[in-house]
Parts: structure tokens; sequence; C-alpha cells
């Protein structure tokens, strides 16, 4: 199974205390799955999916496990991570427009990065251009400086690099937050495509776009305040949410065709809590319109019906 | 790109227009007959300059030459290669005082600014790595970039120079040898050369250590640093993306530190009293030889000048981003 | 990872000038700052030396008053030139010129660098050329030789002028940075806002693009003094400062000439040096602390 994490914590360090981004979290990608993590901003989907490639200077990995194919990743552990990079674990980061050495060719950096990683760039060259090509780029863009290139074609670039080696896992941080909408389906496409080929074999799709995630996400799994809410099916997660929040969030979907003075929008009014001193017990509870006493202790993520895993006294009741 | 290049030679061009206004038209400024007043002052020192110089004079500043023609008669003159005659060593002239004095000048300026840029760029890229070597090498820096170059020059010259004799004091070379191919004569030349060419490394060498330092800093958070590390990149070949990256505004910098660097050496001349342009501009000043004074402005803008443009021609040359029409620094 | 302090309400520009809780918390950092404290003590130090010494001695700097070349003693602190003169006094009294050089120099040479800047990045198109250009030209010219040039035939007679020659040449840096900064401002909201209701475009910089680089522009402005310092005690030590006034490149000049250095009367040339040094040093190290107060960033680190 390419991806099983059980009880991850990361935080990060602050002057004034440590922000507790990820507290607990545990579940399981399939092989083959695609799953999409969604939340506000601040919920740490965006920590998880730095935390399974590279935690940088400021995070510091406080308990739990993360275990890739069986093996576990040495995640607090830099240098031990490397051999696990690019061949295990892959990332398309949040930047990926900048994430080019602007000053070297992009065949050249290919080279290079092949190259000090103890991996043959001639050998990998055909295999390269062939996926470029099913992106929809020509093999001249390897002679091509990234500036050379539109924001879409560098999207793709880094898409095919991040995936040349054929991971485990994929995490998409935010891949499409910052393309126009007849990009997003490109890329959302290509996802897809790469899974469907083999080329990864779990992926998880970071996003703060539920309507994205649910046109390619098998399973989606909701985060709130560094915790897991729920996790289920796309559909199910859509049609039938069990956790207040996830309800609260579909419907705060604007539909198509739906007009403002027929239907408001409504948002899910509040913010959530700091995660300097979080509260006790389950952190939605202040702006949950079912909480009860019982709230006041962590509801346990627990599976209440088929692959249907909510963090709720309420759910399933 | 020609665009770029064309700009660049407009500014230059219109620098040294500009330069040898100045040099025309400052005289101008001292009230009464300008050649009067400059005859007054040399005949003094030496009465045989008298006659040539005043009829060099009368062509330039006279006035019964209407003005628009003295300033074209100094542009003549100028591209004859004729900057006048000096007064001080009368009857010398002036651009073959100068051209005696210049390879010094280029034998302190040239190794003193190539060595310091490359060394400094090297302990300032290890210093961003090496916390040891951040807490020794920066705070050394920070002094000897704040350290006045002549300063610097009479401190070696007193400490290495005098108190432990290791290396002469004066001259180019030792009084009692002519100039010729000989072991001896070398020998002695680079004798004299090494305290003003250390001085000098060691000023620049702090200024280029911290610059790096910092960009190096500055590089390794980029977002293309960021990504080869998630795709599990060996330090070695994110620190070399870096170092290559830190060096393009580095090449900039040197452009724009070579008038800093260019009154370095000359104040560095003048406490060894190394025979250059800046021991050569103190004499100048001292016997109120105008004319040597003007020749060697006109000398080091043009110098400074033709640096400027090897630098942007070196920079097009390494920047890709340049070439392909897009601006990568200007 | 939000800790949800600060939200501001969507639509609402960000706050444009400095509310005084900032000037206060900037205050609080940069007082604890241990780079910016120990600069501004050296700097202070040095400053009270100049200004206090001369008034508690009885004679002028350049009198004859010691034995001379006598080594530093309890009466002469910093013992005697060739001459018999007072070297801690004339120190003292070239601290003096130091900061008033550095400060008008600097001062002047921002002034006209920010405003150079400022016009040519808010106006842009012909009149940004134009200035681009003039910015060029200054900047290539070595300073050092212009200064030769005009010090010949006009004549440097007082710090004052010094200073103003510094100036002249010493802003191109500052309009380019300034300018690149201008640039940016320049399309942010607040200033649309502005220039909608009307501000005229000079109070448009004054008001509201300047406040917000003001970290940028006194961590600039300390680099100039600094430069000028530098500029001043090279233009003495060729013989091309005032030669009325004592200044510590002058001192510097004195004792080479006067051979100094193989008569080994090092109070005479390493003070000077040593003063300047530390006081550029102290500049230096200071913007480096500054630049941690303004930036939070760096702060947490």
């Amino acid at each position: 199974m390419p991806l099983q994490v059980d009880d991850l914590k990361v935080y990060y360090r602050t002057l004034r205390g440590d922000v507790r981004a990820l507290d607990g979290v545990s579940f399981t990608v399939a092989d083959g799955e695609i799953m999409g993590v969604v939340g506000e901003s601040g919920c740490g989907k965006s920590t998880l999916g730095k935390a399974l490639v590279r935690l940088d200077n400021r995070m510091k990995h406080v308990g739990g496990t993360v275990t890739v194919d069986g093996q576990t990743l040495p995640i607090a552990d830099d240098r031990a991570m490397n051999r696990f990079r690019f061949t295990s674990v892959s990332i398309i980061p949040q930047y990926a427009m900048s994430a080019l050495n602007p000053t070297r060719r992009i065949g050249r950096l290919v080279a290079d990065l092949l190259d000090a990683r103890g991996m043959s760039y001639a050998a990998t060259r055909p295999e390269l251009i062939r996926r470029l090509a099913l992106v929809g780029l020509p093999e001249t863009v390897l002679d091509n400086y990234p500036m050379e290139l539109s924001g879409g074609m560098k999207q793709r670039v880094v898409l095919v690099l991040s995936t040349l080696r054929d991971p485990a896992l994929l995490v998409a941080d935010e891949v499409t937050s910052a393309l126009d909408v007849s990009n997003q389906r490109a890329v959302a496409q290509t996802l897809v495509e790469f899974r469907d080929r083999g080329y990864v074999r779990g992926m998880l799709v970071v996003t703060h776009d539920i309507s994205l995630v649910y046109q390619i996400a098998d399973t989606i799994m909701v985060m709130y305040a560094g915790r897991l809410a729920e996790k289920a099916p796309s559909d199910a997660v859509v049609t039938e949410p069990l956790h207040p929040y996830t309800q609260l969030l579909i419907g705060a979907l604007p539909e198509v065709g739906a007009r403002f003075s027929e239907r408001r929008l409504t948002g899910i009014p509040g913010r959530p809590p700091g995660l300097r001193n979080p509260p006790q017990g389950c952190r939605f509870r202040a702006r949950c319109p079912l909480a009860v006493d019982k709230c006041a202790e962590q509801p346990p993520f627990v599976e209440v019906a088929e692959n249907h895993h909510v963090a709720c006294w309420k759910a399933g009741s | 790109m020609r665009r770029y290049f064309g700009r660049k030679l407009a500014i230059y061009t219109l620098t040294f227009v500009v330069a040898v206004t100045l040099n025309w038209i400052i005289p101008r400024f001292m009230p009464g007959d300008p050649v009067l007043r400059m005859l007054t002052r040399t005949s003094v020192s030496n009465p045989d300059a008298i006659a040539p110089m005043r009829a060099y004079y009368e062509d330039l500043f006279g006035l019964d030459v209407p003005l628009w023609k003295q300033y074209v008669n100094y542009w003549v003159e100028l591209f004859q290669g004729n900057l006048g005659v000096s007064v001080w060593l009368f009857p010398a002239p002036v651009a073959d005082v100068i051209l005696d004095a210049v390879p010094y000048t280029l034998a302190l300026l040239l190794p003193s600014i190539l060595l310091s840029w490359w060394a400094g760029n090297k302990v300032g890229a290890l210093a961003a790595r090496s916390t040891w070597l951040d807490n020794t090498a920066l705070p050394v820096s920070y002094a000897l970039t704040a350290t006045p170059y002549m300063w610097l020059g009479i401190l070696l010259a007193w400490g290495l120079g005098i108190v432990a004799g290791v290396f002469p004091v004066a001259g180019g070379y030792s009084f009692e040898l002519r100039p010729d191919w000989s072991w001896a004569f070398v020998g002695s030349l680079a004798q004299h050369w090494f305290l003003p060419f250390l001085s000098l490394f060691l000023v620049a060498f702090g200024g280029w250590a911290i610059g790096m330092r910092n960009l190096i800093i500055y590089e390794l958070e980029a977002d293309y640093a960021s990504y080869l590390a998630a795709l599990g990149a060996p330090r070695r070949l994110i620190r070399r993306y870096a170092f290559r990256n830190a060096l393009l505004p580095q090449i900039t910098g040197l452009a724009l530190q070579l008038g800093v660097l260019v009154s370095g050496a000359l104040v560095t001349e003048i406490v060894f009293a190394y025979p250059g342009l800046g021991h050569l501009i103190l004499q100048a000043i001292q016997n109120q030889d105008f004319f040597l004074l003007q020749g060697a402005f006109l000398f080091i803008v043009i110098g400074v000048l033709v640096a400027n443009f090897v630098i942007d021609i070196v920079y097009v040359l390494v920047d890709p981003r340049t070439r392909t029409g897009m601006q990568g620094a200007t | 990872m939000t800790d949800t302090e600060h939200v501001a309400a969507p639509g609402v520009p960000a706050i444009a000038e400095p509310t005084v809780g900032r000037r206060r918390e900037t205050l609080h950092f940069a007082l604890r700052n241990k780079k910016v404290v120990g600069a501004v003590v050296v700097i202070l130090g040095l400053l009270v030396l100049g200004l206090v010494a001369p008034l508690f001695t009885d004679h002028g700097p350049n009198e004859y008053v010691g034995p001379p070349a006598a080594p530093p003693s309890a009466d002469y602190w910093f013992g005697t030139t060739t001459f018999g003169q007072d070297v801690f006094l004339q120190f003292a009294n070239g601290i003096r010129s130091t900061f008033v050089v550095g400060a008008l120099g600097g001062g002047l040479a921002g002034l006209i660098g920010m405003t150079v800047g400022f016009v040519a990045g808010y106006r842009g198109g012909l009149v940004d050329e134009l200035l681009n250009m003039l910015t060029n030209i200054v900047l290539v010219l070595p300073a050092l030789a212009v200064l030769i040039i005009l010090h010949a035939y006009v004549g440097v007679t007082s710090v004052a002028m010094q200073a103003l020659f510094i100036g002249l040449f010493s802003w191109p840096w500052v309009a380019r940075a300034v300018r690149a900064q201008t640039f940016s401002l320049r399309s942010r909201e607040f200033v649309d806002l502005a220039r909608l209701s009307g501000m005229r475009p000079l109070a448009v910089i004054r008001r509201e693009i300047a406040p917000n680089m003001s970290s940028y522009l006194f961590m600039t402005f300390i680099l100039l003094f600094g430069g000028s310092v530098l500029m001043a005690a090279t233009l003495d030590f060729i013989g091309l400062g005032p030669t009325d006034a004592t200044s510590l490149g002058l001192m510097m000049n004195s004792a080479v000439h006067w051979s100094a250095l193989h008569l080994g009367l090092w109070w005479w040339f390493v003070p000077p040096g040593a003063a300047i040094t530390a006081i550029v040093g102290a500049l230096y190290v200071m913007n480096v602390g500054l630049d941690e107060v303004f930036n939070p960033k760096l702060r947490e680190m």
C-alpha cells in the first residue's frame, strides 16, 4: 500500500510556542487511489503534504509514523529522507511556476538532477520525451529556459519531472490554485491519466477547491484545525456528508445556475481556532450547530459506514 | 540585445563627453583671464614651459577664439592624443608621463580586483553554510570593508614593512636598480608590488564576502532550491546552482564598485609612493600641474568606461535571461 | 497555520502608515537587538568624545604644546606629532568634522537620490528615461577623479563644501533602489485611492509611498553616512579637503608626509584610521541589526 499514516503529529516552532499544525492524523491511501485533501486555510493540509516529503526547518516531527510501501519514512531526518524523495515520495509544489532554476535550461536541469542522484540522464531521456509529449510539450522544451515558457507549460514540466521516477506516492500541493480554468482542467486530467498509466500508485491532491477534487479524486478527506474531520469516497462526501463541518462546507458551495436572489451563499460563521493553544475536545465545537456537552471530549476518527470515517459524536446516529 | 548594448554605449559615450566637457569647462569657472591665471601660476615653477603653454592655452581658452571653437579644438587635440605638456616634468608630454605610470596602476588594480572578487565570493559562499566560518569570517569581513584603504595601507607598510622589515615601502622597484628584464629587477618589482596589492585585496575582499554570503542565503531560500531539495537533490547541487545565480548580481556589483576600487588604488599608491597614477596625481596637485591632472582624469574615466563595458559584455554572456530579450538586471 | 488574531476584513487595503503601536513595537525590538545597541554605543561614544574633549583642554589642536614626537602619556593621551601637537585633541576635533561631513554629505546624497528615485519611479515615461540617463552617467563617472579635478580648479575650503561635493556624487545607487521600490508601490491599491481622491503627485509620494519605505530609507541614510565618511577621509588624505580644520584623513596625510611611519610614531596614524573603521563598521553592523528589526521574518529565525 502506497501510504499509511499513523497518528502523525507535526508542529511548527515559533518564538511564542508551538503551533500544532498536525495533531494526530491517521489514514491510508490504497494502490491506485487518488485522495483529495480539503479544508480551510490553516487546517493542516499543506503541512501534511509537506511533512510527507520534506520538513522545513520550522517544522518538527513530534510523533506518529509514515509508512510508504511498508517502509517507515524517516521524516524527521532530512539526510535519510533523501533516499526516498523523488523515488518513493514526490511532490508537485505550490510554487510550481517558479520551481525551475531560471538560469538553467530545462534539459540540463533534469540531467543535473538525475546525475546527482546517481541515475542516468541518457537512459531516462527517451521516457522523459515521451511523457512530455503526453502533456503536450515538444522535445524542444528541453532546450528552453524557464522564462521562455508560459506558466501552464512550466506547470506541466514540473508535473512530468516530479513523476519521472514513478514514485509510489505523489503529493500535489495546490497545483491548480494559480491557473485559469482551462489549464486547471488540463492539469486535473493529466493527474488522473498519470495514475491510470501507473506512473504514480497513490496520490494526495491537497487543495481548497472541493469541486475540483470531486472531479478527479476517488476519496475525499476533510481536515479541520489540524485534525481529520471526515474521509469517504467522493460521492459520499458530497452527497451524504456526515460531519457538520463537511455539511456546512458542501452547503457553502455555489451551484451552477443558482442565482443570488434565489439562494444566498452562506459561509460558515466564525473562524478556526488558533493552533497555539487549541481548545480541548472537538475543535469544531465553537462553530458547530450540533454541539453538545459530550463534544468537550475529542471524538475518535472511526469508520461509521463502509469506507466512511468521521470524527463526530453525532455522526452515524 | 542590440537595444541593451546600444543603450550602454550611448551612456558611456555621453559620460565621456560630459567628462571631457567638465575638463574643459572647469578652468573657466575661475574669475579673470583663465590663460593668464594658469600662466602666472606655473611661471614660478618652470619658466621654459611658458611659451608652449601659452600657445596651447590660447587655442583652448584664449579670449580671441570663439567659445565653440575652443571646445572643438579641445576635442581635436584629444583625438590626436595630445593632452598637453606637463609643467612639472617639462618638456615631457602629458600622454607619455601618464602612459609610464599606467602599467603600475593596472598591475595593482587588475590582480587585486579579480582575486578579491573571486576569493571573497568563495569565502562568502562557504560562510553561508558553515556557522563556524560565518561567525569568524563575517565580522572580519565587516571590519575589512569598513577600513579606509589608505589606513590599511599605512598599517601594512608600518607593520610588515618597517617594523618587520619584510617588504619595502616605497617606490616601484629598488632605487639602485635600472629597469630591465633581469630576475633581480622583476623580483624587486614583485617585492614592491606585494604590500600595496595586499592592502587593496583585503579591503575589497571584505565587501565581496559579505555580499556573497547574503546573496547565497537568499538564493538558498528560493523556490527552485526548495523544489530541488524536495526531489532529493544533494546539497552539493543546490549549492552549485545558488552560487552560480548569486554570482550574477556580484558581476553587476563589480561595475558599481569600480569607482571605489580605483580611488582605493590611488590612495594606496600614495601611501607606498608606488609610481602609478595615484602617485602621479598627488605630485600633479602639489606642483599645480593642471595638464597632468586633466590628462590623468581623462585616463581614469576612459579606463572606468572600458571596464564597465567589458563587464557588461561578460554579464550578457553569463546571464541567459538577457539573451532572450528579458531584462536580467540593469 | 493561521494564528488568527489579526484578520483583516476583506476588501480593506493593508494599513499604509505605521500606527503608534507599530512604531513602539519597532523601537522595542530595536532596543533589544544586540547589533543595533552595540553599534549605537560605539557611535555615540565617539561622538561624545569628539564633542566633549575639546572643551576640557585649553589649547588648540594645531598648537605646538608638547614635546615633539612623544609617545602616549598621562599628559598627552595619544602622544604628540613631530611638531609637538596634541594628537588626542586633533583626534577629537577630527571626529567632529567626520560626523559633520557624514551627516551633511550623506543627507544631501540621500535627498537627491530619493527625489530622483521617487520622481522617476512615480512618473515613468520620458521623465524616467531622462533621469535614468542622468543616474547612469553620474554612476559611471569615477567620483574621486571628478572631485580631484573640481578641487584643483575650484578648491574645497570648508567642510560644508566637501560635503556638498560628496553628496553630489554618492546618490545614484539610492536613486536606482528607490525607483524600483516606487515602481512596485505605485501600483498598490492605496496609492490608487489617493490619486483618485485628487491628491497631487508630490503629496502622494510624501504621504502614501514614502512612509511605507521609511525603514528602508533610514537604512539607506546610514549606508550613505558611512560612505560619506570614507570618501571624505580619502579626499582629506590626498590633500583635497579643507586644510584649515582638522580631520582624521588630514591627520593620516600629515603622518605619512612627515615620515611618522619611518619614525615609528604609531600613535599618530593608528587612532584616526581606527576611529573611521569603528564608525563605519558600527554603521554597517547597525544596518544589519536594523534589517532584522524591520523584517520580522528574520527575527523569528
